[in-house]
């Protein structure tokens, strides 16, 4: 994806940022965010108030406050121009694909006519040819190629795309490289994936989550109760003879007032769908990313998930009397025209055994019977012998008797093991045992031991049968499989699992899997699946790599720890800002009060307005960090709270008194009070 | 509406059948077995002498003449009026509290031939929460007993030993403060011995 | 008495022991009442009366109540029990037991008393011995003791249920946790107290007020006092005080309440009483571990409440024990602690200790007057208050009042652990933080609301006893008092005009009603809920982490609200009673 090279604080974004940030001053745009909308009303009061101020007051120390709180909105939203800053360059680079394609419209008569691709129109039929971009979404209904993806993907490589099967959608947008293939389209203009790709990663249709939701509705309450606790104070301060300022109420508002995370908020949601862009997946909604940080359990996929996809062989066991070399070279004759990935791994592993390559090729004499489903065996016919290779009942079939009891052990182990034993034989003697394991994906034990740590259950989903399906999971340490799994199962081992409370996560890619992907909390599509796949899901992974829901999960953790630990933070800080304002307030009146002055601030106005500033500051501090993410560590529940807590429940009660009394050093040091 | 009239309904209901119980019952029950278990102290601890009813030995009661041992100020109605318990409610910074105190603190230390530097025990200046507090602290006591004394014509000894025959000291040595009960001790004086055991 | 001595410490210790010896029996017994068919010992004797009850109500025992329902039989119920105590209250001059020949009392003073009584809050701005019948105390009052503090039990097991159930409707049925609490609870537990307090001396008769001649009337010594005599008030006091103590109502019988001699005798009965006010509210938190199948979250609530209980105590002591040094100064024992206003029987530590006890909980009842307090010692008591008495708290309400601490706690930290929050297998979702805050936002609403009205008006001002800061503090206490439910009272202002009297009346009817509303709310909704079941990754409800942020979450929502008031209040005079020489 082009835009994934841009760092976080790209130069541009922030210039474009601090535009935006002016430009969402609109009070309008600020109502959805109360904390913010409260602050900017404050700002205009105190900015009113300077014209209108009373005599005690000086006209620099109300300036500097109205400036700063204009600045702690402005901060707000710079921060979350920031986070939608990365998205909006992606977008238009997106958007210069979209613009002036034009489609071969192939007529119901048979002609072709060449129109814009904003004309088409669901069920259309298009032709198009290499070097070709492909006008829309859809799906081929007539031939196959290879396709550039790289415009959404970011992914150089070239994919095949061919009619059937689960590997026929086409994305607008993408270019063919070869061939030429006929694509029903699937989408009307407007809503292509490319179209909601742009919408996604620019945030323009982001609603908030049910937990931002319930956030701000705390965060409000919190602003109502400080307004509140100001108003009233308005009063205490005239029966104890303390004339409190507009300014300084509104100061002390403001400072209370949970800012900072009310200014982080969006910028925080933002960055977490933009962080999930960066690992090309794109999230439908906020909301999917939230539910991926509360996944418990995680369906995955055996072939291609948790293991490379194909068995491949690993072994040769010979019949008593026959050589290892004398087997392999058999079993290679055998495999020659076996195209699928297992017949290619038996050629590869012979040549292990001394065989030189050998290829149909080399041998015009030779009758190869090629691999099918029915006949399960593959072979060659070569000078008056049938070498044959295949499943074992397909093998004894083929001999017309059974074979020794050394090869059924041979066989029985295999398979005990997890392994798929196949056999070879020339003509009616079994030569030997080969072994076909499937292979699991390096590092995934220790990955999923860490969601063990994390209160996440993995279970894995295959066809194979429950003796193989055991072994394969306990070699790649997931705690749960279900054998000869039906695509239907996973839609009822989802409803199954929901019942009882869990959120789930899959993935899944075919036509077939669509319900469950739908039914499923967190729902991954491979782009490379079906256009149902893709739409059943509420995420879609641009590279079609299944293991990267793990990824996922975490990013989704990593979100909803950054805007707990920045709303424990923000409200922790009030402690500090308390101890600074209030001996300000009233140390005029009541001089005894000046050892609550803890922090030694040097005077009332200094000490008001280092609060004031502290506040907006921070806000800017925290940018990085909001968009960056907390880190994420694979603790237990218990462990991660205890740490955050002393990070940033103890950090925002502390750090604030050496910040605030900073900015009071500053300030004084360069006479602004 | 509906459902809220049936809800009225049995809530009337409610509260009458539980006040029966509650307030008739309980109150009676807890009635006759404090008059069968505990007669004297249902009753309000009543101190007798001749069949004169001298007040409560649970209730502190007014003395101010130099042979009785004196109570604590008290701030119901005008003073140890058991009809109106009360204290003054005067808050630390109160100026009427201040030149009350002072006030009592010279005449405590006239009255008791102090030093003009000596301490005054506090509860002897202070009022206390009930205004009819029956007790005094065993300091206040202690410096009191040489008046007693002198008013009486009988040796300091004497009184102090009757002093500490009516201190209590803390329930099970632990809970509350040692302390004098006052009508105790000036009957005491009088020779009417452990009343209101 | 030496300062912070070492019986004070003992009895500290003592008393927490006892209380964490008392609270799981307590506890075990509440999880038998609340169940409409849980066994008790004293099953024989009450279920035929039990069962007679749901008769003449026509209420169904096995039927359950959603919260709306659950809700709408409280607030009717107790709207009921208002209107029966001001009847019995203006009418008091033709109900029979009143040797006194007292007359109806003022409009405005039964309204404030009935809603102070069904509140649970028990404000006395009527002086017991001069204002009220012994019909009107033991019907009109007494009756609230109980079942006000029945509706607030029953209302923290309906959010009990709340939290325990999942895809539910309901949360128990109203009726039968109002007659078996006081059946089965509080009756019983009286009935023996009572006897208990009567043992201490505490009076309980029906006799008119005894005339006495006192010791000094009767001699020559004294000619100016012959004829006088002391008339000491009576009446049915223990069964009274039982159950205002139990019950956490504190409302007295005598107007000093538990510091009157009748009210409060002996240091046991302090002891026993600070202990019985903490014994249903303690035994609560282990009803709610039991019943949640997470005992140690029970615990952990416990530890919550005790170690900010014990914060509150060791201040206040320390406060009173150091004294008033604007007295020490005219010549008064330092040694002796700040007597103003205590009994020389509880002295300072049994003084403090009551007045933290009475206001962690949403008892009211004091030994000593709060008032005369030194700023900080009367700082504590009133922060109590404002916490919303979540210490321990009132019968109930301190339950329900701390566990929506739990749940705010729980929401802005929650997430800090990767998921969205979760209390013991419940997402906390927008409803219930919605809910949640405005519990608080009542409390906070009411409390400064009306205050700040006081400060600047002119009733407001017409009622002080004290004027400067320690005037601002007479009014918050006053209005938090209230709000809270508490009852006791800065108790020098005079709150016995028809302003106050209907202001307090209001606080006092927000600070139950409209928190109990939402609290009803937030628990049909939890049992509505999925359950998660538990994982590694569950927010961990219990352990030291959770406590710090119970406790953190307590005082940074809950206390911070206050302290620009604070400062100007019990903050300042402290500065001033001790940094220069103004009095007022």
């Amino acid at each position: 994806m082009p835009a994934s090279t841009r760092k976080l604080l790209d130069p541009d974004i922030i210039g474009r940022a601090a535009l935006d940030a002016v430009r969402k001053l609109n009070p309008v745009h600020l109502l959805k965010n109360p904390v913010i909308f409260v602050t900017e009303v404050g700002a205009l009061l105190t900015t009113v108030g300077l014209l209108m101020r009373s005599k005690s007051e000086p006209a620099g120390f109300v300036l500097q406050i109205s400036v700063w709180l204009w600045f702690t909105v402005l901060f707000a939203n710079f921060a979350e121009a920031m986070a939608e800053g990365r998205g909006k360059a992606q977008a238009s680079e997106l958007r210069k694909t979209r613009t002036c394609l034009t489609a071969n419209l192939l007529r119901s008569d048979g002609s072709v006519e060449s129109v814009s691709a904003e004309r088409l129109r669901k069920g259309d039929l298009v032709i198009v040819s290499a070097r070709e971009v492909i006008p829309a979404d859809g799906e081929i209904v007539e031939g196959a190629a290879t396709v550039d993806e790289s415009a959404i993907t970011g992914e150089s490589a070239p994919v095949i795309r061919e009619a059937g099967g689960d590997r026929s959608a086409v994305t607008g947008g993408t270019r063919v490289l070869s061939d030429r293939i006929k694509v029903r389209v699937t989408s009307d203009p407007g809503q292509s994936f490319l179209d909601r790709m742009i919408s996604l990663v620019e945030g323009a249709r982001r609603q908030k989550t049910p937990n931002e939701i319930a956030l701000t509705i705390l965060l409000s309450a919190l602003t109502i109760i400080f307004l509140v606790v100001i108003i009233s104070l308005k009063p205490f301060g005239r029966y104890s003879g303390v004339d409190l300022t507009m300014t300084v109420l509104v100061a002390l508002l403001v400072c209370l007032i949970p800012t900072t995370i009310g200014g982080l908020l969006n910028a925080i949601g933002i960055a977490g769908i933009d962080r999930m862009v960066q690992k090309n997946v794109l999230a439908m909604s906020g909301r999917a990313v939230e539910a991926a940080g509360d996944v418990d359990v995680l369906l995955l996929d055996k072939t291609g998930t948790i293991t490379l996809g194909d068995r491949q062989a690993t072994d040769f066991f010979p019949a008593p009397g026959v050589t290892i070399e004398e087997m392999a070279s058999a079993a290679q004759l055998a495999s020659l025209a076996d195209e699928t990935p297992e017949g290619r791994s038996i050629v590869v592993l012979a040549k292990k055994h001394g065989l030189r390559g050998r290829s149909i090729s080399d041998m015009p004499g030779a009758a190869f019977i090629a691999f099918s489903a029915q006949t399960r065996m593959s072979g060659v016919d070569l000078g008056g012998h049938r070498i044959r290779k295949g499943a074992p009942d397909a093998i004894r079939a083929f001999i017309g008797n059974d074979y020794s009891v050394e090869v059924h052990d041979a066989v029985s182990q295999i398979a005990f093991k997890g392994g798929t034993p196949l056999l070879v034989a020339d003509e009616k003697r079994v030569l030997g045992t080969i072994e076909l394991k499937d292979i699991v994906k390096g590092g995934l034990k220790d990955r999923f031991e860490r969601f063990r740590a994390m209160g996440i259950k993995t279970v894995m989903i295959t066809g194979d049968n429950p003796l193989t399906a055991a072994a394969i999971a306990r070699e790649s340490g997931v705690d749960d499989f279900i054998a000869e799994a039906k695509p239907e199962d996973k839609l009822m081992l989802i409803r199954k699992e929901q019942a009882a409370g869990h959120l789930v996560a899959m993935t899944g890619d075919g036509t077939n899997d669509a319900p469950a992907l739908a039914q499923a909390d967190v729902g991954m599509a491979m782009n490379t699946g079906t256009q149902a796949a893709r739409e059943a899901g509420n995420m879609v992974d641009l590279d079609s790599n299944p293991t990267k829901l793990i990824e996922v999960v975490e990013i989704g953790k990593q979100l909803l720890i950054t805007r707990g630990a920045l709303t424990t933070f923000s409200i922790a800080n009030d402690v500090a800002k308390y101890f600074a304002i209030v001996p300000a307030m009233l140390v005029g009146v009541f001089p005894v009060i000046a050892p609550l002055n803890i922090m030694g601030l040097r005077s009332p106005a200094s000490a008001i307005l280092s609060a004031v500033i502290f506040n907006a500051l921070i806000i800017i501090a925290l940018i990085p960090l909001a968009l960056r993410g907390v880190r994420f560590r694979p603790l237990g529940a218990a462990a991660l709270l205890r740490r955050n807590l002393l990070i940033y429940g103890l950090g925002g009660l502390v750090a604030p008194f050496p910040g605030i009394k900073l900015v009071d050093i500053i300030l004084n040091a360069l006479h602004l009070v | 509406m509906r459902n809220w009239i049936t809800e009225l309904r049995t809530s009337f209901l409610a509260v009458l059948a539980l006040a029966v119980i509650l307030c008739g019952l309980y109150p009676l029950t807890a009635w006759v077995l404090a008059h069968g278990l505990f007669p004297g102290k249902a009753d309000g601890s009543l101190v007798t002498r001749d069949g004169t009813v001298l007040g409560s030995s649970l209730i502190g009661q007014e003395f101010s003449s130099p042979q009785y041992f004196h109570p604590r100020p008290s701030a119901a109605g005008r003073g140890y009026d058991a009809e109106r318990s009360g204290g003054t409610n005067l808050g630390p910074l109160s100026k009427n509290l201040v030149d009350e105190v002072e006030r009592r603190v010279a005449a405590y230390r006239a009255e008791n031939g102090l030093p003009p530097n000596a301490l005054v025990p506090a509860d002897a200046v202070t009022s206390s929460g009930s205004g009819l507090d029956p007790h005094i602290s065993p300091e206040n006591a202690h410096l009191q007993a040489g008046r007693v004394a002198r008013a009486r014509g009988v040796p300091e000894a004497k009184i102090l030993e009757l002093v500490e025959a009516y201190t209590a000291g803390r329930t099970l040595g632990i809970l509350g403060q040692p302390r004098v009960n006052v009508l105790r001790l000036n009957l005491a004086l009088d020779g009417v011995r452990d009343v209101g055991r | 008495m030496a300062m912070m001595d070492l019986y004070g410490w003992i009895q500290l210790a003592l008393f927490v022991g006892l209380l964490f010896l008392v609270t799981k029996p307590v506890g075990l017994y509440l999880v038998r009442v609340l169940e409409p068919d849980g066994k008790t010992w004293l099953d024989r004797p009450v279920r035929p009366v039990e069962r007679l009850l749901y008769r003449v109500l026509g209420v169904d025992p096995k039927g359950e109540q959603d919260w709306k329902q659950y809700t709408q039989s409280l607030i009717s119920f107790s709207l009921a029990g208002l209107l029966f105590t001001y009847a019995v209250l203006r009418l008091q001059h033709i109900l029979p037991l009143n040797p006194q020949k007292l007359g109806p009392v003022r409009p405005d003073l039964a309204f404030n008393t009935a809603a102070s009584f069904t509140t649970n809050t028990n404000w006395q701005n009527y002086a017991g011995e001069t204002t009220l019948s012994y019909f009107s105390q033991m019907v009109g009052l007494v009756f609230h003791n109980f079942v006000s503090a029945a509706a607030g039990i029953a209302a923290a097991a309906a959010l009990v249920r709340g939290i325990a159930r999942h895809s539910a409707k309901t949360i128990g049925n109203f009726w039968v946790d109002l007659v078996r609490v006081n059946l089965y609870l509080l009756l019983p537990f009286s009935l023996v107290f009572s006897l208990f307090l009567t043992s201490q001396g505490i009076v309980q008769n029906f006799k008119p007020y005894v005339r006495t001649t006192p010791v000094e009337s009767t001699t020559a010594a004294a000619p100016d006092k012959a004829g006088n005599s002391q008339i000491i008030a009576q009446g049915p006091a223990s069964s009274q005080v039982a159950i205002k103590m139990l019950g956490t109502n504190g409302g007295g019988f005598f107007n000093a309440n538990a510091a009157h001699p009748y009210e409060n005798p002996t240091p046991l009965s302090n002891f026993i009483q600070m202990l019985s006010i903490f014994l249903i509210p303690s035994g609560l938190t282990y009803y709610l571990g039991r019943k949640v199948r997470n005992q140690k979250h029970g615990w952990a609530v416990w530890s919550a409440m005790a170690i900010l209980f014990l914060a509150a105590a060791l201040v206040c002591w320390r406060a009173e024990s150091a004294g008033n040094p604007r007295l020490q100064a005219l010549g008064v024992d330092p040694g002796g602690g700040n007597m103003e206003g205590k009994e020389v029987r509880f002295g300072v530590s049994g003084s403090s200790l009551f007045a933290t006890v009475t206001t962690a909980a949403s008892c009211g009842a004091v030994n000593s007057m709060h008032d005369s307090f030194t700023p900080l010692g009367g700082l504590v008591p009133l922060v109590n208050i404002q916490l919303g008495e979540v210490v321990f708290g009132g019968v109930g309400s301190g339950l329900y009042g701390m566990l929506i601490f739990v749940i705010l706690a729980v929401f802005l930290t929650g997430l800090m652990v990767g998921r969205t929050p979760e209390y013991l297998g419940k997402k906390i979702e927008s409803y219930d933080v919605k809910v949640s805050v405005l519990a608080v936002l009542i409390l906070i609403f009411s409390i400064l609301g009306f205050s700040a009205w006081a400060t600047v008006s002119r009733w407001g001002l017409a009622g002080l006893n004290n004027s400067g800061p320690h005037g601002l503090s007479e009014i918050l206490y006053a209005f938090s008092s209230g709000t809270g439910n508490n009852g006791s009272a800065f108790a020098g202002l005079n709150g016995n005009t028809p302003s106050y009297n209907i202001t307090l009346a209001l606080a006092m009817l927000f600070g139950r009603f409209i928190m109990m509303v939402p609290v009803l709310a937030l628990a049909g909704n939890l049992a509505r809920k999925k359950l998660i079941p538990p994982s590694e990754a569950s927010f961990p409800a219990s352990g030291p982490t959770f406590i710090i942020i119970l406790i953190g979450t307590v005082l940074i929502v809950g206390a911070l609200t206050f302290l620009p008031a604070l400062t100007l209040g019990p903050v300042v005079e402290h500065l001033l009673m001790t940094g220069s020489g103004v009095l007022y």
